[in-house]
This record gives C-alpha cells, sequence and structure tokens, in this order.
C-alpha cells in the first residue's frame, strides 16, 4: 500500500462542485486535497451571473454574512428583442428571502476556497492536473505537471471541458450541438446610474433574460446581470451555430449592447474585464458516466446544468455534496468501487439534479430542430403583434388584426406552422408528464 | 471598441510556448476553419499566402471552443501550466 504521497480524496477543480465536494469532505474529518490550476479559486472561472441562496446555504450556511455578493436580486425580466424593437416580460419580487445574488466568481470561488481552507481543505493552486493514475481498471491519482499523487478516491470537478473524463473514457467527444460559447463584458457603471436605470435601490438587482437581437433564429441567449458598480452583459451562443453561420460571439454582442432597447443601459459605461467560458448545454442525453472504480464526475465536467433557467453553480454544489457524502460511506466501508460509487448517481436521480434535467430531456433537440421559429419568427412575430397593436393610424383595428393573423400564415410555410405547433405540444407534454 | 481592446482588459500571463497546437497538414485541407470565427479571442487567422494558420496562443482565455469546433479533429490543445495563461479578476 502506498502511503506518500498520499491522501483520502483528490478533488481536481476549484469551482463550486470542487469545493462543495471538498468541505462537505473536510467536515467530517476525512483528509482532502482540491487541486486547482489557477492562481487562485475562481481566476479561471467565468458565468453570467447569479449564484442561488438557498444551495449555497446548504453548503456555506452563513454565506450570506462574508460572502462577497453583489446585488440580491429582486427584478427578473425576460426581453424579446427584434431587428430594432423589442417586447419585454418584467417580475419583480421585493420578498425579504433573495433567490440568488449576483457575483464574480473571481471574487466568490476564492471566498468559498477560502472558506474550505479553514475547515480543513488543503487547497493546492497553480497545479494542472494533467492526468488520472489508474491501476488495474481502478482510478488511484493523478498526475500534475511535478509530482503524482495519490488517494483512495479521486472525484473530477474539472469543468466543462473535462479532458480528464474523456482520457479515462468517461465521457465522449463533444459535439458543437452540446455546448455554447459564451462572451462577456462587465462594463462600470455609477451606482445611482444602474439604480435610476434598473429602477433598484442599493444593493437590489436586476437579471435579464434576452432573446432575438443578433441571435435572432439562432439556438443562443443573453444575459444582463446588476452588480454594486458595474453591469455584466453576455450571451451564450451554441457552437454550431458560430460554424454554420461562420459569425463572431463576440460580434454578436456587439449588437446586442448596440440595441435600442439595451444600448441606453450600459451608455457611458466603462469596460472592467472581457471574459470568455463554454457552457454544458446537451442535458441529461449527454451525461458522461458518472461514476467508475475509484472516481466521480460533478458539475460541469459531468455536464450538469440546466441552461433553460441559467443554473449551474447549484448543480454543481449539489452534486459536489452528493459526492462527498458517497465517498464518505466509502471510506467508512474501505471500498472504493463502483459497488459503493454508484450510490452518487441515485442521489443525483432522487433529487432535483436529475430530475431536473430529465424533465427538459428533449428541449435541446427540439430547439435545435425548430429554432429558427422559435427564436427567430415567433418572437418577431410578437414584436410585430404589439407593432400593430399600438399603432394609431386611422386604420381600422379590425383590418389591422385580420392582416397580422394573415401575415402569420402567408410569412410562414403552413405545413411548418403546424410542425412548431407540433413540437411545441410535444415539448410541453415532455415537460409535464 | 475592437477586439484587441477587449482583450486589453484581460489580465494574462502567457508562457513562451503554445498550448494550442494545430495539425499544419490537416488546416491545410480544412474547409470551414472553424476556429477562425468560434474563437472569443480571435486567436486564429488562415494565412493564405502560406498556407498557414496563425495561432495568437498569448491571447487565449482558454474556454476550450476551438478545440471542439476544429473541423478535422485535429487541435493538440491543452491548459496552459499552473503558472500561466488567463487570470479573471472579476471573471
Ligand atoms: C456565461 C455563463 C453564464 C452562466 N450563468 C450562470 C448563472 O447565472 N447561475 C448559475 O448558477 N450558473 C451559471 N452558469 C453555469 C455555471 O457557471 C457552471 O455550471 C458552474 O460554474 C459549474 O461549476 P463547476 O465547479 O462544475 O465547474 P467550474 O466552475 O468550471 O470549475 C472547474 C474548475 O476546475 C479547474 N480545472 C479544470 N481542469 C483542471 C485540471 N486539469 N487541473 C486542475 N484544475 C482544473 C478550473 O480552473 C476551474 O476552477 C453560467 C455559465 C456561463 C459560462
Ligand atoms: S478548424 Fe481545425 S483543421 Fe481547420 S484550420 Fe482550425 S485548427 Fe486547422
Ligand atoms: S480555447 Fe477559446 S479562447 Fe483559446 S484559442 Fe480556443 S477558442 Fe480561442
Amino acid at each position: 500500500m502506498r502511503t506518500e504521497n498520499k491522501t483520502e480524496v483528490i478533488v481536481v477543480g476549484g469551482g463550486p462542485a470542487g469545493i462543495a465536494c471538498a468541505v462537505t469532505i473536510a467536515r467530517a474529518g476525512r483528509e482532502v486535497i482540491l487541486i486547482e490550476r489557477g492562481n487562485f479559486a475562481g481566476s479561471k472561472n467565468v458565468f453570467g451571473g447569479a449564484i442561488y441562496a438557498q444551495p449555497t446555504r446548504e453548503i456555506f450556511p452563513d454565506f450570506e454574512k462574508t460572502a462577497p455578493l453583489e446585488r440580491k436580486n429582486i427584478i427578473h425580466k425576460y426581453a424579446l428583442l427584434g431587428e430594432e424593437d423589442s417586447t419585454e416580460v418584467t417580475y419583480r419580487n421585493n420578498d425579504e428571502n433573495a433567490v440568488s445574488y449576483s457575483v464574480f466568481r473571481g471574487k466568490f470561488d476564492r471566498w468559498m476556497a477560502d472558506e474550505a481552507e479553514k475547515e480543513g481543505v488543503i487547497l493546492v493552486t497553480e497545479t494542472v492536473v494533467e492526468d488520472l493514475i489508474v491501476d488495474d481498471g481502478q482510478v488511484v491519482g493523478v498526475k500534475t505537471e511535478l509530482e503524482d499523487y495519490y488517494a483512495n478516491i479521486v472525484v473530477l470537478a474539472d469543468g466543462v471541458n473535462s479532458l480528464l473524463a474523456r482520457k479515462v473514457g468517461l465521457r465522449e467527444n463533444i459535439s458543437p450541438y452540446d455546448v455554447a460559447v459564451s462572451v462577456k463584458e462587465v462594463i462600470k457603471l455609477d451606482k445611482d446610474k444602474i439604480n435610476d436605470r434598473f429602477h433598484l435601490n442599493d444593493d437590489e438587482g436586476c437579471v435579464y433574460q434576452l432573446f432575438g437581437g443578433s441571435m435572432l433564429g439562432m439556438l443562443g441567449l443573453g444575459f444582463i446581470y446588476t452588480n454594486k458598480d458595474s453591469v455584466s452583459i453576455g450571451l451564450g451562443v451554441t457552437l454550431n451555430e458560430l460554424v454554420e453561420n461562420k459569425v463572431k460571439p463576440y460580434e454578436l454582442l456587439d449588437k446586442i449592447k448596440a440595441h435600442p432597447s439595451i444600448a441606453p443601459l450600459i451608455k457611458d459605461g466603462e469596460l472592467l474585464e472581457y471574459s470568455a467560458h463554454l457552457i454544458p448545454e446537451g442535458g441529461y442525453n449527454c451525461l458522461p458516466e458518472l461514476f467508475a472504480d475509484g472516481v466521480m464526475i460533478v458539475g460541469d465536467a459531468a455536464m450538469l446544468v440546466n441552461n433553460l433557467h441559467w443554473e449551474g453553480t447549484n448543480l454543481a454544489m449539489m452534486s459536489g455534496k452528493y459526492a462527498a457524502e458517497t465517498a464518505l460511506q466509502a471510506l467508512v466501508e474501505e471500498d472504493y468501487t463502483s459497488e459503493i460509487l454508484c450510490r452518487y448517481q441515485q442521489r443525483l436521480e432522487q433529487s432535483f439534479v436529475l430530475k431536473d434535467l430529465k424533465t427538459y430531456k428533449d428541449l435541446m433537440d427540439v430547439m435545435h430542430s425548430r429554432c429558427a421559429s422559435f427564436l427567430g419568427y415567433f418572437p418577431q412575430k410578437i414584436n410585430e403583434f404589439f407593432k400593430m397593436f399600438t399603432s394609431v393610424d386611422s386604420v381600422p383595428k379590425k383590418e389591422k388584426y385580420r392582416n397580422f393573423l394573415k401575415s402569420v400564415f402567408k410569412d410562414r410555410n403552413p405545413l411548418e406552422l403546424i410542425k412548431d405547433g407540433g413540437n411545441l405540444l410535444k415539448l410541453l407534454w415532455s415537460i409535464l408528464k | 471598441m475592437s477586439i484587441d481592446e477587449k482583450l486589453f482588459t484581460v489580465k494574462s500571463v502567457p508562457d513562451n510556448v503554445s498550448h494550442l497546437n494545430p495539425d499544419e497538414n490537416e488546416c491545410r485541407c480544412c474547409e470551414s476553419k472553424a476556429c477562425t470565427f468560434v474563437c472569443p479571442a480571435n486567436v486564429y487567422e488562415w494565412d493564405e499566402e502560406n498556407q498557414k494558420l496563425i495561432v495568437n496562443y498569448e491571447n487565449c482565455l482558454e474556454c476550450g471552443a476551438c478545440r471542439i469546433a476544429c473541423e478535422r479533429q485535429s487541435l493538440d490543445w491543452e491548459y496552459p501550466k499552473g503558472t500561466k495563461g488567463v487570470k479573471f479578476k472579476l471573471g
């Protein structure tokens, strides 16, 4: 039995999944090493974004007291952007209990990692895990640039690209249909300007989901989050759309920023930081093998993202926690094979994590095949409807309604409309059944 | 704002060797040159005259898009060493 450089659990990747996993193991008094390739946890990470209060409390019960939070989100806005116009829906809730907070990963992940260290996690930064050490079919350690480390269990929390899961054959190559490329800009703006432009008080935040605009007809979504003294704006478009349309992601973002409904929100702002990251979009149909002898995969590395709801960090944290609980059982039983580690998958299946992904399992297929209509034609028609409805031009209303209805059937082949309807029903059925 | 100006806001410690290594022969036969437009940091440029892919790896944001999009699945892609690469302050 090897004792040198040997620990009980190694977690690869210091994002929300890895940190949640490591801290849960440390709290049980077990030895755990968390290896992160960045200079500090968070230095390689990018999201929209907002972290969710309830799941974060499951890992760090008092995080609201000391974590670097930007604003508590009380407004959710959905904007359908046409070429020049837009239709927006706003939901506002001043409820005391926060659902989510805007944060910067460069600060928040770092804070979580610091907390985890205080609770006994050994954090190793600036170290890339290059490969896994496999002995007789069982993962028994990791190879880094400098040293090899051994452990009873290795947890892969290495994010969407998870080169390691692929290397040990737990995951196939990712297809361009199953990831979105996202670009983001953090734009500095006075606090008062943010409050005025987004109808907020200090510390209150607003989340925008943007459909259409420069992405009309493409499978992509944009976002805006308010921070204390800045606004985060970005978008994610599935990689195959970029390849097929031969467009550059930052050019799409530039166009969204120039849209008449968006430009006034960020006017006179100064770019603080540009960034980019992939989002796993494949969902349920794209899950890798979640465990094998000596190893489990958590968070983005396992493709655990609910893209419709912009949920990722919560699935990451909870999957990290479930993997940790499974590892703790394995340590007690001194059995690190799939026999025990399969309980991780069972935990995921019993929780919202796999239940939600299963609920939306047909979403991406339908969207891939119908995005020209669901994210192009219909948003445009909705805007056209409001254009018609708000126009005052001495044309009788009945005539306008009729013309609008006619245009719905004229501008799109009726057979395609029937298929759209069929797909929508199929999707709704798959979600609700 | 140009992409170069945007990239200017990103803190990064470049290595002196590239972590992105396309296979020149495959690139010559590649029709789409997908990497030249999917990349959020405009790392790749096709040099028509010399029939060669120029790789400005110092600008890489380490997202992984080029690796997945590579038409011929021939891009040797690794993370930069632990002490190198992007360092997002905000992210
Ligand atoms: C644009 C965008 C917007 C998003 N918006 C939201 C949002 O608003 N709310 C939300 O909840 N989710 C959002 N998400 C999703 C969310 O960011 C992810 O689901 C979440 O970060 C996954 O956490 P993770 O720990 O699994 O992976 P990551 O956060 O990616 O962490 C992986 C870590 O592993 C490290 N690593 C990778 N490989 C190695 C290696 N070989 N050796 C050592 N270290 C390694 C990385 O440096 C990184 O720190 C968004 C994502 C994007 C891209
Ligand atoms: S897509 Fe791949 S093969 Fe084509 S030019 Fe880029 S790196 Fe070369
Ligand atoms: S990893 Fe991302 S940023 Fe780096 S070269 Fe590839 S596409 Fe560009």
